[in-house]
């Protein structure tokens, strides 16, 4: 089946492309500023001029929601790529020289398995929480832990690859290890990277908006979905609305590339599960 | 079997020494002094000394580290900065609430999973079972804290049906919402789970032989193939039961519900990093021995299992 057909394919684009458009768009969409402080139109409900109503400071929330994709995005990409890189660079190295740097490299792989995913996130980001780099410190943990799912998928990969015959003729013609592996066995590879990314995508972003949920990650006034829930909470009787609209606009695009990533699954055929134990809990 | 989970309980020494370096060292990366923290500001000089000493603040980091093994392997994690508690006190007492809710999203993620997994594969591609499935993939896509709040207001607020939050008394009235909005997540993993694995099994050689043999529906599709089915399923719902138990996080403080996971939620708001270290410690050894406990159910269920490798 061609990719487009699918219709988990197609109905994920379209809300990733949206989402997408979204965040680049961001300043010109949105009709306020994101922080633009206004204490004396707080709490308006849903109306023409505040489509998503205002929140306890009189902020409008449709201009924080659609801000909020660009941390979204951005930190779910970004986290997300950053474990492929680790996870590509010790997947390869430890299924190409196997041995004893394969036997270390891989308990490293399941000492990070082993942890619950959540906790360990939470307690790197604990440390960053107090700097003023609580972007970064998002960005560092969820990449400290996202990695060690590809790189047990990358060693067996390169495992059975560096045996093949074509390998072999590049090593006689003296090409480098370097060479060989990225010219010859990373490629190889795509497909499966590919969705263990995407798949990954809808999980990083989860987790960024849990830590922000919990006061971690991103600060105010940072228009982070997660914080805003948290922030709208307490109003949840009088204001449902400061609440309600970041957290669909979460739960849209983690739906977003969940279809996508599933598509991908199914349309290229690999059986093989992303998840990791305690992800949203 | 013996010496593969002899093996496996030894595999976890590793990981658990790695679990403890970890919350070591981030426990050092703290600012501000420990001993100060844990004696409070009223401390007398004394106090502090003998604070200072039994956890080895005044020592190198690797005699730190070394003290810190033995109390930890003593069950002394510390004392908490702000209750002056001991930490590991602390956690025993939160943790039965913690259990109670696990064991509540489990009971309703088992029960409604099953049914619509096995529901959707016994009547695949009819609009039941894509119904069903489209409510999976929309519960895997909903953050738990968020669909929370969604419940609370809409069958607290509104409804008036159930209380917002909290304990109160202990009766099954509050453990309803929060149960059933972190268990969903797992109602739509059991579902595709037992759906998949049920259609898998339907389609074996040996279901066709028992229906030939006379075998009537129900009993084919319960003693040959539920049987069969079920064993993937046990092992999702118990890698989640694991998690739930090393962690409700997101849940517990949505509800305010009185587990290790909102203490936990407390202990970083105060920066209480004793209370927190301590905790994440207690969950891994939680989550590694529940692991544990259900690849040993996995064998049990399936002695086609013997575990040679």
């Amino acid at each position: 089946m061609k990719p487009w057909r699918h219709p988990y394919i197609r109905a994920g684009g379209v809300i990733v492309t949206l989402l997408v458009l979204a965040a680049l768009l961001a300043p010109w969409i949105s009709p306020f500023a994101p922080d633009a402080i206004r204490l004396e139109e707080r709490y308006q409900p849903p109306s023409w001029n505040h489509w998503f109503g205002t929140d306890e400071m009189g902020r409008d929330v449709f201009s924080r929601v659609v801000h909020g994709t660009r941390i979204s995005l951005g930190i779910g990409v970004s986290a997300r790529t950053l474990g492929l890189l680790i996870g590509l660079v010790v997947g390869c190295v430890s299924g190409y020289y196997g041995g004893k740097t394969d036997l270390i490299l891989q308990r490293f792989v399941d000492m990070t398995l082993a942890f619950p995913f959540l906790l360990l996130v939470i307690s790197i980001a604990v440390i960053f929480s107090e700097t003023e780099h609580d972007l970064l410190g998002v960005l560092i943990a969820l990449s400290a832990v996202m990695w060690a799912g590809l790189a047990r998928l990358m060693r067996s990969q390169v495992m059975v690859v560096k045996e093949r015959d074509y390998v072999a003729a590049a090593r006689a013609f003296g090409a480098s290890d370097f060479r060989i592996l990225v010219r010859h066995i990373i490629p190889t590879s795509y497909v499966p990277a590919l969705i263990w990314w995407t798949m990954g995508l809808a999980q990083a972003i989860m987790a960024e908006a849990g830590l922000s949920f919990l006061g971690l990650g991103a600060q105010p006034p940072t228009p982070s979905w997660g914080s805003m829930i948290n922030y709208g909470s307490p109003a949840l009787r009088v204001a449902p609305w400061v609440s309600f609209f970041p957290g669909a606009a979460l739960a849209l695009t983690v739906l977003g590339f969940n279809l996508l990533g599933e598509g991908l699954r199914d349309v290229l055929d690999v059986r093989w599960s992303g998840r990791q134990a305690g992800e949203g809990t | 079997m013996g010496v593969y989970l002899l093996r496996r309980m030894l595999w976890m020494v590793p990981v658990l020494l790695g679990v403890v370096t970890i919350t070591f060292f981030l426990g050092r990366l703290a600012p501000g002094d420990p001993a100060l923290a844990m004696a409070g500001q009223r401390a007398s000089q004394a106090q502090l000394e003998r604070i200072r000493q039994q956890y080895g603040f005044d020592q190198p980091l690797l005699v730190q580290y070394g003290i810190y093994l033995k109390n930890v392997l003593r069950g002394d994690l510390g004392i908490s900065y702000d209750s002056h508690r001991p930490v590991a006190e602390v956690i025993l007492e939160r943790f039965p609430y913690t259990l109670r809710l696990a064991a509540g999203a489990m009971a309703v993620a088992v029960v409604l999973g099953i049914a619509a997994g096995l529901l959707s594969a016994l009547m695949p591609n009819t609009w039941i079972d894509r119904v069903a499935m489209v409510f999976s993939l929309l519960g895997i896509s909903t953050p738990v804290f968020w669909l929370g709040l969604l419940l609370m207001y809409f069958f607290s607020i509104q409804l008036q049906w159930f209380p917002p939050s909290g304990y109160g008394d202990g009766s099954w009235i509050y453990l309803v919402l929060p149960a059933v909005a972190l268990g969903t997540q797992s109602i739509a993993f059991l579902a595709r789970m037992t759906r998949a694995s049920m259609l898998e099994v339907l389609n074996e050689d040996y279901l066709r032989t028992a229906r030939t043999k006379g075998a009537g529906g129900l009993c084919v599709i319960g003693k040959h193939a539920f049987a069969n089915a079920i064993i993937p399923v046990v092992t999702i719902i118990g890698l989640d039961f694991a998690s739930y138990l090393s962690g409700s996080v997101l849940t517990e403080k949505v509800f305010s519900w009185p587990g290790l996971g909102r203490h936990l939620v407390i202990a970083i708001e105060q920066r209480d990093y004793p209370v927190i270290n301590g905790t994440v410690l207690f969950f891994c050894v939680i989550f590694i021995a529940v692991n544990l406990i259900v690849d040993w159910l996995y064998a049990v269920l399936d002695p086609r299992i013997r575990y040679e490798t």
